[in-house]
């Protein structure tokens, strides 16, 4: 239990870290959400003041902050300007949307860089080998912005998939079935976009660590043996070079959130992409603040998994030393 | 193809587009900023070699390009005249490198032709030319970005590399903050809190620092670890046993172990920083009009109709992935000169 005390402190002292930038950062800033109404004559300056005071905008920074952290510990993470709503209400609904997209798009990226990075591996240094390589060369320096925009274009001209939004209009008056396909062809272009963009990285570590393993005594031995190759790839050699991998796994969180940002805006998906974009544009400071504690958030999440998978797959690996 | 092949067409390609964006004003046909309401989203000028007698020309030429009646955005040909293409002509003045004001091109065409290499964007402005002087403040972003990183990052890795204790200890806990946000968040929670409308320098500057401190992490933690293999040498210790000062130990011996994860990590950077600006413009959060940047000029693709019908406004799109590819090429063949231990 030791280690996951010590996880759950690290965690509350990166979210405050996170926070903290946050809140510094905003000192920064000339004018804020009630400025432009200042230049409204139908508002009054008494108005806008009573406003401020209201969101405690005139207040010094650290009671601000102190503040917030009470409305974080009673679940509200502050005031909305723009919504007027508790901010937790607008993160929570848009966080599910992203997770769905994220996570089906990082099964999707593992499932296929494992076997092609094997593959690619085991053929090091001959002609198939050199195809992927260049091929990841060539995906690794296509932004996602041009991906997205790239599989838009295909999609409006071929209409094979829906394009904008989650859903369709009519998506109420479909049967449960119905609504399952129309949420997954809304999710195709999203998906592949991730999936595209994070390839190339995971199939190169993936080659990477596995050419390496490859090369080891013990596989030798096993070929000495008689061990079927599928069997040597996939039985002896990938477990042995699944720890960078594991640890990559972690680490991919970050980047494919941030990848999923731009594509939400793009493609219209209700994540928390657009709703960032939408707050940082009207300077909707706590929506702000929450995301980026959502986004902190995710990216704990990610390496505690990736964390928990290492002692479950490598033995040496003990709790009380991740 | 070696690998030494490789990095030198990848560096010959960099250079060649570098040369190219920096002479913006003498490689473009015509003034990026200057509109021609009367031809909106024309379609890439065709070079021609053979004209309608069947006869062959070395020298290519165009035909003008003329609306058709009564369409929206239609244009076709008129094959009247022929108008070859000149090279080395005269046309809109414009400043080499910011200092003397000349007005040959490399290419043109005799008016009343227009040549429009990547077509013409709403305004009829030239979307090639838009591109190359586009490239100028979208590279500048990321090359200035990248500097400040770097420099951020060796200040950070040096001092805590080399004087260790609580130094080290909060500089590395704030690198892992930095490194473990998603880096567009980050990018956008600090955009956020800073003022979004300046003046469009004052914007470029802002921008680029906003850009330039939120990568510094990684290099920071590399910088650190050769600084402190580095600082643990018997050269090192002999050298304090000789009087020698701090100062003169990381100038002398510890900083020219960095050169190599500099250069590499600059390599890196730059293209990440150059879609980092290009993503940010592209939100409406960068640079605007009527400064062309990749970004501002890839937001015309967020029109659904522009999408939709006018493929030739993915161009900068191939720009953007030029650069980028000769830049992790060339980082890779730094990155395996580093591992082989020859830098």
């Amino acid at each position: 239990m030791k280690f996951l005390e010590r996880r759950l402190v690290h965690a509350i002292l990166l979210l405050i870290g996170a926070s903290a930038l946050c809140f510094l950062f905003s000192t920064l800033a000339p004018g804020g959400y009630f400025d432009e109404m200042k230049l409204n004559p139908q508002i009054s300056p008494g108005t806008v003041a009573a406003l401020r005071s209201q969101y405690e905008l005139d207040r010094p920074l650290p009671v601000r902050y102190e503040h917030w952290v009470q409305s974080v510990l009673r679940g509200e993470w502050g005031y909305s300007f723009a919504y007027n709503l508790p901010v937790r209400s607008l993160v929570v609904v848009r966080a599910r949307n992203t997770l769905l997209l994220t996570s089906l798009a990082m099964a999707l990226a593992w499932l296929i860089a494992v076997p092609l990075g094997v593959w690619s591996a085991s053929r090091a240094g001959r002609w198939e080998d050199r195809l992927s390589t260049a091929g990841t060369s060539l995906l690794l320096s296509v932004p996602e912005l041009v991906v997205a925009l790239g599989l838009l274009y295909f999609a409006i001209h071929t209409h094979a998939l829906p394009v904008g939004g989650m859903v369709s209009a009519d998506h109420d008056t479909l049967g449960p079935w119905g609504r399952a396909r129309d949420l997954a062809a809304h999710l195709v272009i999203p998906v592949t976009t991730l999936v595209l963009a994070s390839l190339p990285i995971l199939i190169r570590h993936v080659r990477a660590s596995v050419v390496e393993v490859l090369q080891a005594p013990f596989i030798q031995a096993a070929r000495g043996h008689g061990v079927g190759r599928t069997s040597i790839r996939f039985r002896y050699a990938l477990p042995a070079a699944a720890n960078p991998l594991i640890s990559l796994f972690g680490l991919s969180v970050a980047g494919l959130l941030s990848g999923s940002l731009l594509v939400e805006v793009i493609v219209g998906w209700p994540g928390l992409g657009p709703l960032l974009l939408e707050a940082c544009l009207s300077r909707d400071f706590y929506v702000v603040v929450g995301v980026v504690m959502m986004s902190t958030l995710f990216m704990i999440l990610g390496s505690l998994l990736a964390d928990v998978m290492l002692v479950i797959a490598d033995p040496r690996v003990r709790m009380d030393n991740v | 193809m070696t690998s030494r092949h490789k990095a030198m067409v990848a560096a010959s390609l960099l250079l060649a587009l570098h040369l190219a964006i920096l002479f913006a004003g003498f490689m473009a046909p015509s003034d990026p900023t200057s509109q021609n309401r009367d031809f909106p989203l024309v379609p890439p000028t065709s070079l021609h070699f053979v004209d309608g007698r069947g006869k062959f020309h070395i020298r290519p030429f165009v035909y003008e390009t003329e609306p058709v009646p009564e369409g929206l955005h239609e244009y076709r040909e008129n094959h009247a005249h022929e108008y070859p293409l000149h090279f080395f002509v005269s046309g809109f003045p414009y400043k080499v490198a910011g200092l003397i004001t000349w007005h040959r091109h490399l290419f043109g065409v005799q008016a009343p032709a227009q040549i429009f290499l990547a077509g013409s964007d709403s305004y009829g402005r030239d979307q090639f030319s838009r591109i190359l002087y586009g490239g100028q403040i979208s590279l500048a972003a990321g090359m200035l970005a990248a500097g400040i990183s770097l420099l951020l990052a060796l200040l950070v890795g040096c001092a805590s590399g080399f004087y260790a204790g609580w130094i080290d200890e909060s500089a590395m806990r704030l690198a892992e903050l930095f490194l473990v946000l998603p880096w567009l968040y980050l990018l956008l929670a600090i955009r956020a809190f800073l003022p979004l409308h300046l003046s469009p320098s004052g914007t470029f500057f802002l921008l680029v620092a906003v850009i330039g401190t939120i990568g510094w992490a990684r290099p920071a933690r590399l910088i650190r670890g050769v600084v402190l293999s580095a600082k643990s040498r018997k050269y090192v210790t002999a050298s304090r046993c000789f009087g020698a000062s701090d100062t003169y130990i990381l100038r002398r011996h510890v900083l020219p172990h960095t050169y190599g994860i500099l250069l590499t990590q600059a390599a890196l950077l730059v293209p990440q920083y150059v879609i980092a600006e290009v993503t940010l413009s592209f939100l409406g959060l960068g640079l605007g009009e009527p400064m062309p940047s990749w970004g501002n000029l890839l937001a015309n693709l967020q029109q659904y109709n522009v999408l939709v019908s006018y493929w030739w406004m993915f161009a900068p799109a191939l720009a953007l992935v030029l650069v980028s590819l000769g830049y992790l090429a060339v980082a890779d063949a730094f990155h395996q000169q580093l591992q082989s231990g020859s830098m």
